[in-house]
């Protein structure tokens, strides 16, 4: 075999020129245009954004009025901001006397700080359960009133997001002790307790939320002592807890069902009873590995709440309802469907974005 | 005993009864159980005297009576001099038709958009993404009063009715379309069809059979679709094109003739449709993301392109993880339409309601509802758990 010679020059192959790979082009021609299909996808895509966007844009900015004295100064076909800006602040806070309106914003600044309080993973344990019991008690003197020189203000003036921020943090508090009792009843050994736990946790979680309310509203008072009555709030109240428990209870019991046996086991040699073992051991770790999903059952309960308007409350959207019934300003629905459904959206998103977060973080531990 | 001596064991006092954990276990649940019991009572003994001073009735006997009022939509045959007994079976049918509907088409909205998620495609992506972000952040009610303001306050009158497709009319009286008007023919169309859905069974088991022997492939979806589609065809066009529509008109200030859909059911279905969808996506896309990337690498590695890798490899492995989840998805769709009593649509819990209010009997009335809801819910878990066992691993 001949020696090849190195340095004889071997005649380049042609190149032709490399496609883009950076840039916009590129960008465009690998995320939108990468084949056939994806380019008629993308066509469709644009033309139905081309045939939504700029009505609604007319509709929404340009042709949208923004100051007025009442519905006639809206009649130029777009949207009437000047609606939500003569009735935001009935929206926000319904029929609680408009000169004390301050008391119901504090109570949404005090709900927020708490909620924006409670995302910090330093502060979880007892500090957090005692600000908590601190910020209750300030909303129940804010709202309620008749101390401090405040005017007392009746619980059926109580609308809007500050009813729908109580009704939902009120459920869920309240009900996370009675779901831990019922899915611990459910885990039991005592088939009477465990019989007990698993028909209401069924019962509950087999019927719609509107027939607990109608229950509530229509039913309890006929359950209690002649003469005895109870207040609507308290009522819905009520109903809202009852019905989280059992979700909130197989969430937890999802947890309980995580513990290794070997935990119980350990507990047990430690001669630790029932109860011990139960606060000590397994729940303290049950509970952490299902505060994501607890999160996102808040958020349900949150955007549940709006039911309460069929029993006759008025929360956020009962007052949105209740701001449209005004003669001076009929037939802005989107309006203030749109408004409300922003306020709803920006605290269920960011509650959803936050569990998000806490799953990619609970999960860390087990990625590798 | 000398046992007991060469042991070194010193025979302990036997425990005192309390420390039994059996004779515990009997003890609390006597307890548990008797105060469960007296609660109930209770509150029974409350109810009973609270409706013997309000004068209102007991016991199921109101259901022979007339119920007196008008229900908008029906399935069925019905007037306000029928009884309770069938204004209810009118909102059983209602809310079981409207949550059929909204399972059957949130999960295919649901599904597209799952998959559009994960979506080479950027433009798609996102699109998916607001789409679940916005729909699933805001609650369901608020939506439903969205859709029925839409439809039925923002619509144009019937005489400015918006036309999408030919004979279709869109106004705030909910959507008219045009329907054929029955032929004989059309029964026979109905029997093709159930000969070609047999057909179609009867080819992919065959296929399926052939390919689990030999290894050949058999085009049966394209030829099932074929025999569904072309045996009513074949006989519609072998009876002459039977197909005179019954066009909407409009007369005075209303559509006459077609079929007619309200402004309540479209907005229920709407809002239920997009609002479950977006729960279905999160769902499909999850499952998707379940199956390992091996797998579809395999499957290109195999020469199966993208479509077949989805449709052979991806989705069937995906199916496990999507059943469970999605049936609580549907059962939480059909608790949901009960929201239709916000919007006047006649479903069960509308019709309970009115009931209700009209006779006084409450007890009766939620029993009834729930009763009916739990055995809606136990059915459907049955079928989605019979369904998730054929889909399941089969492990060896």
């Amino acid at each position: 075999m001949a020696d090849v010679d190195v340095t004889q020059e071997l005649p380049l192959p042609v190149e032709r020129p490399r496609p883009v790979t950076a840039g916009p082009l590129a960008w465009l021609r690998a995320n939108l245009f990468n084949s056939i299909p994806n380019t008629i996808l993308t066509l469709a895509a644009l033309y139905l954004l081309a045939a939504i966007i700029p009505p609604v844009v007319r509709w929404a900015v340009v042709d949208a009025v923004w100051h007025g004295e009442s519905g006639r100064a809206c009649r130029a076909g777009g949207a009437c901001w000047a609606f939500i800006a003569e009735k935001g602040r009935f929206i926000l806070f319904g029929r609680y006397p408009y000169a004390e309106h301050w008391r119901p914003l504090f109570t949404i600044v005090i709900f927020v700080a708490m909620i924006l309080a409670s995302c910090d993973r330093r502060l979880w344990g007892r500090r957090l359960a005692i600000l908590w019991l601190v910020g209750l008690i300030t909303v129940g003197v804010l709202m309620w009133g008749g101390v401090l020189g405040m005017t007392y203000v009746e619980t059926s003036l109580w609308n809007g997001l500050p009813l729908t921020l109580i009704l939902a943090t009120l459920g869920t508090v309240f009900a996370f002790p009675l779901a831990i009792l019922l899915a611990l009843g459910r885990r039991s050994r005592l088939p009477a307790v465990r019989g007990i736990c698993v028909g209401y946790i069924e019962l509950v979680r087999g019927v719609p939320l509107i027939t607990v309310l109608f229950m509530a509203s229509v039913m309890l008072p006929l359950f209690l002592p002649t003469g005895m009555t109870i207040d609507k709030l308290l009522r819905a109240q009520l109903a809202i807890i009852l019905f989280a428990a059992a979700y909130l209870a197989e969430i937890v019991r999802g947890g309980l069902q995580a513990i290794p046996r070997g935990q119980y086991e350990a507990a047990d040699s430690l001669g630790l009873g029932y109860w011990r073992r139960t606060r000590l051991i397994v729940l303290p770790q049950a509970l952490a590995m299902v505060i994501p999903p607890l999160v996102n059952s808040f958020i349900g309960g949150f955007k549940n709440t709006s039911l309460v308007i069929i029993i006759g409350l008025f929360d956020l959207l009962g007052a949105a309802n209740a701001a449209l019934t005004d003669a001076n300003w009929q037939g802005f629905y989107i309006e203030a469907y749109v408004f409300t459904a922003a306020i709803y959206w920006s605290f269920c998103f960011f509650m959803s974005r936050y569990s998000q977060m806490l799953e990619r973080e609970f999960s860390k531990g087990r990625q590798r | 005993m000398a046992t007991e001596a060469a042991t070194g064991i010193v025979p302990t006092r036997r425990p005192p009864p309390w420390h039994n954990p059996r004779i515990r276990g009997v003890v609390w649940q006597i307890l548990f159980l008797g105060i469960v019991v007296a609660l109930f009572a209770f509150l029974v003994h409350n109810t009973l005297v609270n409706l013997r001073r309000q004068n209102i009735a007991s016991g199921f006997g109101f259901l022979d009576r007339e119920a007196a009022f008008g229900i908008g939509e029906s399935l069925i045959a019905y007037s306000p001099a029928d009884t309770y007994a069938r204004a209810f079976l009118v909102g059983l049918l209602n809310t079981l038709y409207v949550s059929a509907l909204g399972i059957v088409l949130a999960t295919v909205l649901g599904t597209v958009m799952g998959i559009a998620r994960l979506s080479s495609n950027w433009l798609i992506r996102k699109l998916a993404q607001i789409y679940v972000e916005t729909f699933r952040n805001i609650p369901l009610l608020l939506q439903l009063f969205f859709w029925w303001a839409m439809l039925r306050i923002s619509a144009p009158a019937p005489r400015q009715a918006w036309e999408p497709l030919p004979g279709v009319l869109v106004s705030n009286r909910g959507f008219v379309y045009p329907v054929p008007i029955a032929d004989p023919a059309h029964h026979w169309m109905l029997l093709a069809l159930a000969l070609g859905i047999i057909g179609a069974i009867a080819v992919s088991r065959w296929a399926k059979r052939r390919q689990a022997r030999t290894g050949t492939r058999f085009p049966s979806g394209w030829v099932g679709a074929g025999l569904i589609v072309g045996m009513p065809l074949l006989v519609f066009l072998a009876a002459g094109v039977p197909l005179k529509l019954d066009w909407p008109e409009l007369k005075g200030f209303n559509f006459v003739g077609g079929s007619a859909v309200s402004p309540e059911f479209a907005a229920l279905l709407i809002g239920l449709t997009i609002y479950t969808g977006s729960f279905v996506a999160e769902i499909v896309r999850a499952g998707i993301l379940a199956v390992s990337w091996g797998q579809s690498e395999a499957a290109s590695a195999l020469g199966l392109r993208p479509g077949q890798c989805m449709r052979l490899i991806v989705l069937p492995q995906a199916l496990r993880v999507i059943v469970p989840p999605m049936t609580s998805e549907y059962l939480s769709l059909t608790k949901n339409s009960s929201l239709a009593v916000a919007i006047g649509y006649p479903d069960l819990v509308s019709i309970a309601n009115t009931t209700m209010n009209q006779t006084g009997q409450a007890v009766e009335g939620i029993a009834m509802i729930m009763a009916v809801y739990l055995a809606i819910s136990l059915l459907i878990s049955l079928f989605m758990n019979l369904y998730n066992r054929a889909v399941a691993l089969v492990e060896r």
